[in-house]
């Protein structure tokens, strides 16, 4: 068997394959949504319904995208320098930690001035939190795959520490829980009346600077060219090392306002469960928009649907939720084998 | 055998055809090698002689044709059954892998995959009578990575012969030998011949074929266009059959060296794994003329290229551009301080594949007025630019906005010709300016050089190819284990002669001579 | 208990080695992978299905060694997912790893939960038991912690001991081996870098699986969600440790399961009772990175590791 490239694919080459991924992944959903004793049209139905089916619906779905929009352009920023974060988890809840900080009452400040101190405090830990790998491997050549990896759990008992301990609510009945944060210290709704905060803007603005650093910046030029080629790039005179640990700046501090939005935006206090998986679902995000930061924007809200469609069905027919991560994963594989399919044809030899 | 003479053909290609897309690399060749025999496929690169070679060994499936050895149709696509039929072949690029022991690579595939043990000290035996036999020395638990190039080689033909070849294929042998190596290789070809193998010698290198086959077969475009028996021809003829027509080459008068612009004085780099790095180089690099530079690839060539391309600095000695040591060396230093470099690999350091050409067109420059300002991107500058070059380097593309994937080898150089050469350097570092490009490009590539030094840059030409190189230098210095030897001015020196440095020789006499 | 006199105790020991052994299982697994030439982030998701299926296969009642038969059957049915992807089709060993691991765990779970719908905890199943090697078990200290184990243990230490004779003295072993240093050498002596390197990871993916039996069947005899808690992850730094060799990757493990070992036991000393425990918890995964940090300059990495091969690439 052999890979030969497609100089020119045609419109039905470009389409057909991520479309067929799509379909199968349905296809397979609905055989477990079956082997599960669940009607799969009713199932699909249910999760399209739970999803985008009331103004209920949509505005959760809005709001479960937000956090994976910003933890999407992490990995999309992270990836496409080939910097392989996979600890966007970590750096969620470093952002999340400095949220709480800082917005329970320690500094007493008006919210235009609290807010984004709160903002840029959450990136600042976020990018620390991730500058760790990337110096171990820009300077000693340690794959970062793992050491992101092992930080999302050593992160995870420093916050449950945190929690239990030095940040715990003296209200929260015994509860590992940070206390409230103060008004100030709280994203405002987008519309009175409507559960949409700020966050989401945030997200959205998030996704457009991205963009713009991609496509109009020299460091958006530099992270393409050391993620395409580093050989090429540091002959050139690209400083690789100092791309990659800013690349590893922008990709941390993305991830962490996602902690930073869901603490301030949504949840207003800090615990142990506020990510269900942001960090790695973050991944399939940033995947299925191949990279591209406004793509982004639309696979978190696929994504986000998914998962808030899954809930209500399953609180309607029993089928687990688990459904949701299965559809994700799968499109995931899927999906990187359309695009290669886009590109190449197989020959049998 | 029986008592008749006539001679047994071993080997039988009928009517092979192989397209790659529109390129078609195989066009209805046909060849018969006999017992005992050494034909050479003699051709430019990209004529199709590896294509065929892998089609023989079944690492690709002809679109049309039949391989036969020794009367048995081969079935196509599997090298496994090639070498079962007693083919051996001996890659350009070596198949070896260099964290493994020399016994390990040449037992490898050799064995019953599936048997539960291997037998080592059966190997070893055969291994060393092999060795003794074909007159090939090489210690059987030396990690390959530690080996030198020839001695690499020598582990390839072995690894042919312990799996009973009888018929040998090498493409490309000589490329990255010494003169000296190649005779050796030469002798133990010769003793093979002897005992009954035959050979099919990939090469285009006129004495060599001369010197070693029986038969000439000469391949343009694909198709076999020639057949001569070696006593039966010369060079000159074979070099007309080979390029097709008439092709000159652009004259080269002699130059008018001036001022020294870049100096190295006495510099040493450190080693990398097993590659030497420089040691005690002194160099000097004048505006009008061009310097070569001569050796086997390996010897620190790739360091010297780095050090002046920016990539690193000397760990003693200076480097002094007009006469001053610049307090930082950098990649990008380097190109501001007007050092054109074309890099060896085009394909791995020279271009990123995925980039568009005018993204590769300021791959260099993008930090630098008018393409960028304060960290933001002008792409209508960059375009601009990509335009220029695209058409004052004759780069034949649908745009500047089409990734450089989709160029030929030729088109990918001349846009990197452009992209260093536009800003009119004073310095040119060439490392294998023309590895794989076909005749014309080749051409255009040395033309655009001596118009360099006629404008007064001053260039450093770095090539395995000894002929390239006393073409077209003034000054030529040879390169081994990381030492220079002094500089030899035009027609100094025969190709024997620095054949005799780049084995080595003469360096030590040049220090006792000094002290 | 004073801190010293632990390292003395068996019990410690021999809590050491069964905390290897899932350890040892799947870092054999990894090592056989990368050997060939393919990163198999797949490892995390692979041993949670192995867990779950070796157990549920017990408790269905197909007996323990079924249970463990079908655990590595589920790897391997994973290992063909993640080596039809990345061996002949040569996607992103990074990105199909992290989908098997987010494919594998999903499915378990879903399945968990489709197959036991109404239970609050999950039932027990009659685990592997300790089976005593007659006299060897009686030698103090390490006679308990090597001879007084559960039989998966045994099979871990038979598992390192024919990876490791099976890549060094073997015609297959030195293939794979070749095949993870220089594919190229491989596809020109006729062999089949695309067969060599999915049966290495299908193989490997089977022995990850059963690394994550371990766990339901031997040191406990239940699934539990999260249970798996990032021991794969700490077993891609045990290959790069073990500098992708069995016998140092196996050293490898016992040390860090015996600093493991410690470190519950030091919670319950006076001293470890005024740190909080999450400290103890983290040093495991503080460990890891130790390790990858202090081999990154020496380590050998197989030279063709995440490179795909493709033959007739012109």
């Amino acid at each position: 068997m052999r890979l030969e490239p497609i100089a020119n694919p045609s419109m039905a080459r470009t389409l057909v394959p991520p479309a067929a991924a799509l379909v199968a992944t349905v296809v397979i959903a609905s055989l477990l949504a079956m082997v599960a004793g669940g009607n799969p049209f009713r199932v699909l139905g249910l999760i399209i319904e739970g999803a985008v089916g009331s103004r209920f619906a949509l505005l959760e779905t809005l709001n479960r995208a937000t956090p994976l929009i910003f933890t999407g352009l992490a990995v999309a920023v992270a990836f496409r320098a080939k910097l392989w974060n996979i600890g966007a988890e970590a750096q969620l809840y470093a952002g999340a930690v400095m949220a709480v900080v800082l917005g329970t009452g320690a500094l007493a400040w008006p919210a235009f001035a609290l807010l984004p101190t709160m903002a840029a405090a959450a990136m600042l830990a976020g990018a620390v939190i991730l500058l760790v790998p990337a110096l171990l491997k820009t300077r000693l050549g340690v794959d970062e795959v793992v050491t992101t990896l092992l930080f999302n759990f050593i992160f995870l008992l420093f916050v449950s520490y945190l929690l239990e301990g030095p940040m715990k609510d003296p209200m929260g009945m015994g509860w590992p829980k940070s206390p409230r944060l103060i008004a100030e210290a709280r994203l405002p709704r987008i519309v009175d009346g409507l559960r949409l905060h700020w966050g989401f803007g945030l997200a959205l603005i998030a996704a457009g600077v991205v963009w713009v650093i991609n496509t109009r910046t020299t460091l958006g030029y530099e992270m393409r060219a050391v993620g395409q080629n580093a050989e090429a790039a540091r002959f050139a005179g690209i400083p690789v090392g100092r791309v990659i640990v800013k690349t590893a700046l922008l990709s941390g501090g993305l991830a962490a306002l996602a902690g930073f939005s869901e603490v301030s935006g949504l949840k207003g206090s800090l615990t142990l469960d506020l990510s269900p998986g942001f960090g790695y679902s973050g991944i399939i995000v940033a995947m299925l928009a191949l990279l591209n930061p406004l793509g982004v924007v639309a696979a978190a809200l696929f994504v986000a649907g998914i998962f808030v469609g899954a809930d209500s069905m399953s609180r309607a027919v029993g089928v687990p939720t688990y459904l949701a991560d299965i559809m994700l994963a799968t499109a995931l594989l899927l999906m990187v084998l359309a695009i290669l399919l886009t590109r190449f044809r197989i020959l049998r030899e | 055998m029986t008592g008749a003479e006539a001679a047994q053909v071993v080997l039988r290609l009928d009517g092979i055809t192989k397209t790659f897309g529109a390129l078609v690399a195989n066009d209805n060749v046909s060849l018969a090698l006999e017992k005992g025999e050494v034909i050479a496929l003699l051709g430019e690169n990209g004529a199709g002689k590896t294509t065929l070679m892998n089609i023989l060994f079944g690492q690709y499936t002809a679109d049309a044709g039949t391989v036969e050895v020794f009367g048995q149709r081969l079935p196509p696509g599997t090298p496994r059954a090639a070498l079962e039929a007693g083919v051996g072949m001996v890659h350009q690029h070596f198949t070896l892998a260099d964290n493994l022991s020399v016994l390990d690579n040449i037992v490898l595939g050799a064995e019953r995959l599936w048997s539960a043990r291997s037998d080592r000290r059966g190997a070893r035996a055969r291994v060393a009578a092999l060795a003794e036999r074909f007159r090939l020395r090489v210690d059987p638990d030396a990690r390959v990575g530690a080996l030198t190039v020839g001695e690499r080689q020598r582990v390839e033909i072995l690894k042919a012969l312990y799996r009973d070849a009888r018929i040998l294929i090498l493409d490309e042998p000589t490329a990255v030998l010494t003169p000296q190596e190649t005779d050796d290789l030469f002798d133990t070809l010769r003793q093979a011949i002897a005992q009954g193998l035959s050979v099919v010698f990939i090469s285009h290198k006129l004495h060599e074929v001369m010197s070693i086959a029986h038969r000439v077969l000469i391949l343009r475009h694909g198709k076999l266009v020639a057949e001569r028996q070696v006593a039966r021809t010369n060079p000159r003829e074979l070099a007309s059959l080979m390029v097709g027509a008439e092709v000159t080459a652009p004259a080269v008068a002699p130059s008018e060296p001036g001022a020294s612009i870049l100096h190295l004085d006495a510099v040493s780099t450190p080693d990398r794994g097993s590659a030497p790095g420089l040691r005690d180089v002194t160099l000097d690099l004048r505006a009008g003329q061009i310097v070569g530079l001569a050796g086997v690839s390996g010897n620190g060539q790739a360091e010297l290229a780095a050090l002046i391309g920016g990539l690193c600095v000397p760990e003693t000695g200076t480097l002094r551009l007009d006469g001053e040591s610049p307090s930082r060396w950098t990649p990008h230093e380097a190109v501001q301080s007007g050092i054109a470099r074309i890099p060896e690999d085009r394909h791995k350091t020279g271009t990123i594949a995925d980039f568009t050409l005018t993204e590769n067109a300021i791959l260099e420059c993008y930090r630098d007025g008018p393409f960028s300002a304060r960290g933001w991107m002008n792409w209508r500058a960059a375009d601009r630019f990509a335009r220029g070059v695209i058409d004052s380097y004759d780069v034949r593309c649908p745009g500047p906005g089409t990734r450089i994937r989709l160029l030929s080898g030729g088109n990918m150089q001349k846009l990197i010709l452009g992209r260093v050469l536009e800003p009119g350097p004073r310095i040119i570092l060439a490392n294998q300016p023309v590895r794989g490009l076909d005749i014309g490009a080749v051409n255009y590539v040395h033309g655009r050089l001596l118009e360099a030094r006629a404008r007064g840059a001053a260039i450093l030409l770095i090539s395995e190819d000894l002929d390239e190189i006393m073409r077209l230098s003034d000054v030529i210095h040879v390169i081994s284990e990381g030492r220079l030897s002094p500089g030899f001015a035009r027609g100094s020196m025969g190709a024997a002669e620095l054949g005799v440095w780049m084995a080595g020789h003469g360096f030590d006499e040049e220090t006792r001579h000094a002290s | 208990m004073d801190i010293l006199e632990i390292f003395l105790t068996a019990s410690f020991w021999t809590a050491a080695i069964r905390i290897a052994s899932p350890l040892i299982f799947a870092t054999m697994g990894e090592l056989i992978c990368e050997r060939a030439g393919v990163l198999n982030l797949g490892i995390e998701g692979i041993m949670v299905a192995g867990a779950f299926t070796g157990w549920f296969g017990a408790y269905m009642g197909m007996g323990l060694w079924g249970g463990v038969a079908l655990a590595m059957a589920t790897g391997m049915l994973f290992g063909l997912v993640h080596s039809t992807l990345t061996v002949p089709l040569g996607l992103s060993q990074h990105v199909v790893g992290l989908g098997v691991t987010l494919l594998a765990t999903s499915l378990t779970y879903f399945c968990y939960r489709v197959a036991l719908p109404e239970v609050t905890s999950p039932p027990k199943i009659e685990a592997f038991q300790v089976w005593e090697v007659p006299v060897l078990s009686e030698i103090p200290v390490l006679g308990p912690a090597l001879f007084a184990q559960t039989p998966l243990t045994y099979l871990a230490f038979a598992t390192v001991a024919v990876v490791a004779y099976g890549l060094y003295r073997t015609p297959l072993g030195l293939a794979i081996r070749a095949a993870g240093e220089n594919p190229a050498a491989v596809a020109a002596q006729g062999l089949s870098v695309t067969g060599l390197r999915m049966g290495a990871v299908i193989v490997g993916s089977g022995l990850m699986a059963v690394g994550g039996a371990f766990l339901t069947m031997s040191a406990f005899d239940s699934f539990f969600f999260e249970m798996v808690n990032g021991r794969g992850w700490i077993c891609i730094a045990l290959v790069v440790f073990g500098a992708w060799r069995p016998g140092k990757a196996l050293l490898g493990a016992i040390l860090f399961a015996a600093f493991d070992a410690f470190q519950i036991r030091l919670q319950q000393t006076p001293l470890g009772a005024q740190v909080p425990y999450q400290i103890f918890l983290m040093l495991p995964y503080f460990l890891s990175i130790l390790a990858l940090v202090a081999m990154s300059r020496r380590a050998e990495v197989p030279a063709a590791l995440m490179v795909p091969f493709n033959r007739g690439d012109r």
